[in-house]
């Protein structure tokens, strides 16, 4: 018995450390609606900071006022990022701060190991906290205690201060309600800074809490940062106890998990999000969002199929680019073939995106479908390529059917979660899995036929069938088809009053571009002649939502320059630079905000305004509609 | 719009192909160039003691007088921590680069898929670090070597002590994926064929990277086990030993565990180096032999820091490259392997040779107990394991590895 009792308390533990760190990420979604993917750059900034002034000051004092010191200090780098960066993208189209702060990530990633090196750093025990407790033969260790009254106790302060001051009133009102709380002359940048930096200090805090039992390490934030996000959708975003039993539930879960399944750990905060999200579409806690005050017609620029002239333009472009054999070597062509996979992929993100306004968090998972569709077709029943290409996809095309299903139930972020949910359900099989898919070892060997494994007839075969699917997808977009998606994303209520069953046509948009995506991998399988898990992991999944921003999700084919630029950009970095992710994370950054309606976007715009600067009715409709959410 | 997307992606392809073709014409006859990916961004902790150790081996090999007489220069990639970027490395190290071999990786996945691109490209490879047995058996092709001592060479020096040790009752512990499984598995094995009265009463799996350590310690514990397998490392290794030793885990018990002795994970434990594990490692401060001496001293004279055991691998792994390309005297993958096929080396542990039968170098490890020294942890009691010792016999290895 005692035990359990041990168990559970270890349990509750984990989960306090958990919810320091989900606890500010769910106050800064609630109210600034950015998806902070920083989050867990600025809980390793607070643990490394926490490192270094706990070494230098020494003695208690010194710990206990490192730890909190160490979190101001990273909250006030955090007002910085706030001011300078994100108050410039808050206009931006949705999701759009994730690349900012994704950019950011990358940046500290490589930061860090500047600052204070290679080394896994181990940090001092936090005095007067370094034994245990005797519980009936078991030892607890007494840090988990004081981490067990942390929890509660952190929860209880941010409760009193949202509920019993005039600056919690105002948060609460902002979460619930942007646009009134604007409305009614609150000044919403100093709100949202403090909330910002309120949501960095748990963060941090969090962080430098974890030196006396963890290594302080490069590699701290991502492995926080999926969990984290986890916890605060279970709970329902935006409420702070929601987070608190979430991270209880899933750590408790955890706890007891692995007595029964040791394998558990690897999978289970994903399968606990898409059991409750396909329960409760709003998590734990989660009210349903207010529907959007959105002016039906998103765009600035309503969208158009192209002109005679473009269309030219766009053919002549396919033919230098299908010259290239003539001139480039190997390198290049298959350098070349990986962007053009990379079009498929991003294009087809792009459609559920913007078309259908359905941001997914998981889309790897369908590439990876049909990479490995392929592989075990080529591996187990020995089909020729052309068959592979052609039925592998099909593998993508189940996936998104079966979770697509589900998922167009939900909207917004906890269609994201859900998403994401699903995708690591599905590499965890691919991981777990071993005698069929190989584990993390992946299937070897799977190498194109004589007729397409030069570099130039692999090249031509990707950039014949990225240029299909771009074409086959515009065609979509200007269908009834694409209508009817783009009527559901606009305005539910009115696509629905005039008979658009609107959750079919999402689920049909989200089997489209779920295939589409496994024709990608499909493609990407033959290209590297092997397959891995981690063709759809979270890291894919993150290249390709950062693709379709890039390229500006406003438009009808950005996606398209947002994958040549991303991929060649990445390749060409971290084959030339060591600091690799510091130059791609600054790149992002610098492109944010001079491009921030993405690169394709933000030029379409430009044309836009200087062919109608006359006119002031447009500029009148520019303006309502962009500071329109 | 479609026009300007990939007018710019044709600029960038240009200019790639431009710069490469200018480096590719400064190329004189007078160098030989090997290709180096390894995982430099994702793993910095062992992948820089790695880059000072192979550019030591550099700076040797060109000292006396280069490979033939020719210079020998190393061209590193980072791979991201990525199969997919590996290969995309390797194909840029030997499509636009003309390197004559491929060497380096740490991740076992990143082996395999380099080594199946060797095979597929027929470019000679000989891979650093990666410790999964597949890549010299189940999954080894003519074109791939490795270094460093498997897992089952590793295992099977970790199960020579541990079979002696009297405990009946054990548990595992050891990262979810393929390094950890099969660690454990071949762990197991050995350790039921020499001990039938072995119970295994415990295994636990935490996510590589991301163990919670507390519920896995305390689980572990109400297993009772008399004797522990640990595999975890890194940043999991330091959150076991803290929860471990504040919940009094190895208190009574022997634990054998895989790597701890190597400087990378062992350092960071400071004092709370939990003493009198049995551990494969690399104890620096303690070998005398001369080899290891002139090492050591060249080592510590360039880069005035203590070498671990990244700073080996990476050292012999481009002076095993150097010695290959010497005695093949050419580029030509055939007789590179011709070459590589037996040949017999000096290492700082002494001299080592790669197995014709299977690709195998014979370099070993150091076994020991771990212990505390002025606050830090070290090794004692150590000895020097050949790799050839613990190898399975040739009939074993034929039946496990594909013919060519």
């Amino acid at each position: 018995m005692a035990f359990y009792v041990v168990q559970f308390l270890t349990g509750l533990a984990s989960a306090a450390s958990l919810f320091l760190v989900a606890s500010g990420l769910s106050i800064i979604f609630g109210v600034t609606r950015i998806v902070n993917f920083a989050h867990g750059a600025f809980y390793m900034l607070g643990a490394y900071a926490a490192f270094t002034l706990t070494e230098r000051l020494g003695g208690a004092l010194g710990f206990w006022g490192g730890v909190v010191v160490a979190a101001l200090i990273v909250a006030a780098i955090g007002v910085l990022v706030e001011m300078l960066l994100l108050r410039r993208i808050y206009h931006a189209p949705e999701l759009f701060q994730l690349l900012a702060t994704f950019g950011l990530t990358l940046m500290v990633e490589d930061l860090v190991v500047l600052i204070w090196g290679p080394d896994d750093l181990v940090g001092r025990r936090a005095p007067g906290f370094r034994g245990a407790i005797d519980f009936f033969g078991q030892n607890i260790p007494s840090y988990d205690l004081f981490l067990i009254v942390m929890g509660p106790l952190v929860l209880g302060i941010l409760w009193l201060l949202f509920q019993r001051t005039r600056w919690g009133v105002l948060v609460r009102a902002a979460t619930q309600d942007r646009d009134m709380v604007a409305a009614l002359g609150v000044n919403q940048k100093w709100l949202f800074t403090s909330v910002f930096a309120l949501g960095v200090f748990l963060a941090a805090l969090g962080g430098a809490l974890q030196i006396p039992r963890d290594a302080v390490n490069h590699a701290m934030d991502l492995r926080v940062i999926v969990e984290v996000f986890v916890v605060v959708v279970i709970g329902g975003l935006g409420s702070i106890t929601g987070a608190f039993v979430a991270a209880v539930l899933v750590s408790e879960l955890n706890a007891f998990g692995i007595l029964i399944f040791p394998k558990i750990s690897i999978i289970l905060v994903f399968l606990v999000m898409a059991v409750v999200l396909i329960v409760r579409p709003w998590g734990l806690f989660g009210k349903p969002e207010a529907p959007a005050r959105r002016t039906p017609g998103l765009t600035v620029n309503p969208w158009r199929p192209l002109t005679a002239n473009e269309r030219f333009a766009a053919i002549a472009a396919l033919v230098i680019a299908a010259a290239l054999p003539l001139f480039a070597g190997n390198y290049a062509l298959t350098v070349g073939s990986e962007i053009a996979i990379f079009v498929i992929f991003a294009v087809s993100l792009h459609f559920l995106m913007s078309v259908g306004g359905l941001a997914s968090f998981g889309h790897a998972a369908y590439f990876g479908l049909g990479a490995y569709g392929v592989a075990l077709l080529a591996k187990m029943a020995g089909l020729p390529m052309i068959a592979c290409l052609l039925l592998g996809p099909l593998l993508g095309l189940l996936g998104a059917a079966v979770f697509g299903f589900f998922a167009v139930q939900l909207s917004g972020v906890y269609f994201a979660m859900l998403t994401l949910a699903f995708a690591q359900i599905v590499w965890s099989i691919a991981f777990q899995w071993v005698s069929v898919t190989g584990g993390d070892n992946g299937i070897l060997g799977v190498w194109p036929e004589k007729w397409a494994a030069s570099p130039s007839h692999f090249y031509w075969l990707s950039l014949g069938i990225a240029a299909l699917a771009v074409v086959i997808l515009r065609i979509m977009v200007f269908s009834p088809f694409g209508f009817a998606l783009r009527a559901t994303r606009d305005s539910p209520l009115r696509s629905e009053a005039i008979g658009i069953n609107g959750k079919r046509v999402q689920w049909t948009a989200f089997v489209i571009a779920g295939t589409v995506a496994g024709l990608a991998g499909a493609l990407f399988a033959y290209l590297k002649g092997s397959v891995f898990p981690d063709n759809m992991g979270i890291s894919l999944s993150v290249d390709a939502l950062v693709m379709v921003l890039l390229g500006g999700v406003e438009t009808v084919s950005g996606a398209v320059i947002g994958a040549v630029v991303y991929k060649a950009l990445n390749i060409w970095l971290v084959s030339q630079t060591e600091l690799s992710k510091l130059v791609l994370g600054a790149f992002v950054v610098l492109i944010v905000v001079a491009f921030p309606k993405g690169i394709v976007g933000t030029l379409e715009a430009f044309m836009h305004r200087r062919r109608k600067s006359s006119s002031s009715t447009s500029s009148l409709v520019t303006s309502r509609i962009e500071t329109a959410e | 719009m479609r026009g300007y997307f990939v007018g710019a992606g044709l600029a960038i392809a240009v200019a790639t192909v431009a710069g490469s073709a200018v480096t590719t014409q400064a190329l004189a006859q007078s160098e030989i160039k090997i290709g180096e990916i390894n995982s430099y961004s994702l793993l910095p902790a062992f992948t820089e003691p790695y880059r000072k150790g192979w550019q030591l081996a550099v700076e040797e090999v060109n000292a006396a007088g280069g490979i033939n007489g020719k210079k020998l220069v190393v061209i590193s990639k980072d791979d991201n921590g990525k199969p997919a970027d590996a290969q995309t490395a390797a194909n840029e190290l030997v499509s636009s680069e003309n390197v004559a071999m491929l060497t380096g990786t740490f991740l076992s996945n990143i082996g395999l898929a380099v080594s199946d691109f060797a095979k597929q490209k027929k470019v000679f490879f000989l891979a650093a670090e990666p410790l999964t047995d597949a890549i010299t058996w189940s999954k080894g092709n003519r074109y791939t070597f490795r270094l460093r001592p498997s897992n089952y060479m590793q295992a099977a020096m970790l199960v020579e002590e541990a079979v002696k040790l009297p405990a009946k009752r054990w548990a595992t512990i050891a990262p979810n994926y393929e390094y950890g499984q099969s660690a454990v598995a071949v762990f197991k094995k050995l350790m039921s064929e020499k001990r039938p009265d072995i119970q295994w009463v415990d295994e636990q799996w935490p996510p590589q990277g991301k163990i919670d350590a507390g519920p896995v310690v305390q689980a572990v514990a109400a297993a009772n086990p008399e004797a522990i397998l640990n595999v975890t490392f890194g940043a999991d290794l330091v959150k076991l030993v803290r929860e471990g030793n504040t919940r009094g885990l190895f208190k009574d018990r022997k634990v054998v565990s895989f790597l701890t002795g190597e400087p990378e994970y062992l350092d960071p434990l400071k004092d709370e180096t939990p003493e009198g594990w049995i551990v494969t490692g690399y104890p620096w401060y303690s070998i005398k032999t001369p080899e290891h001496e002139t090492f050591l001293k060249a080592y510590q004279a360039k880069y005035n820091d203590y070498p671990r055991l990244g700073s080996i691998v990476g050292y012999e792994t481009i002076k095993s490259a150097a010695a290959i390309l010497a005695k093949a005297n050419s580029t030509d993958p055939e007789k590179l392997i011709a070459a590589a096929e037996g040949i017999s080396l000096s290492s700082p542990f002494g001299e080592i040779t790669f197995r014709k039968i299977d690709h195998q170098s014979t370099l070993g490890a150091f076994v020991g107990k771990t212990a505390l020294k002025d606050g830090k942890g070290i090794m004692v009691d150590t000895s020097y394991r050949k790799g050839s010792d613990y190898l399975p016999g040739d009939a074993e290895i034929e039946k496990m590895r594909p013919k060519d």
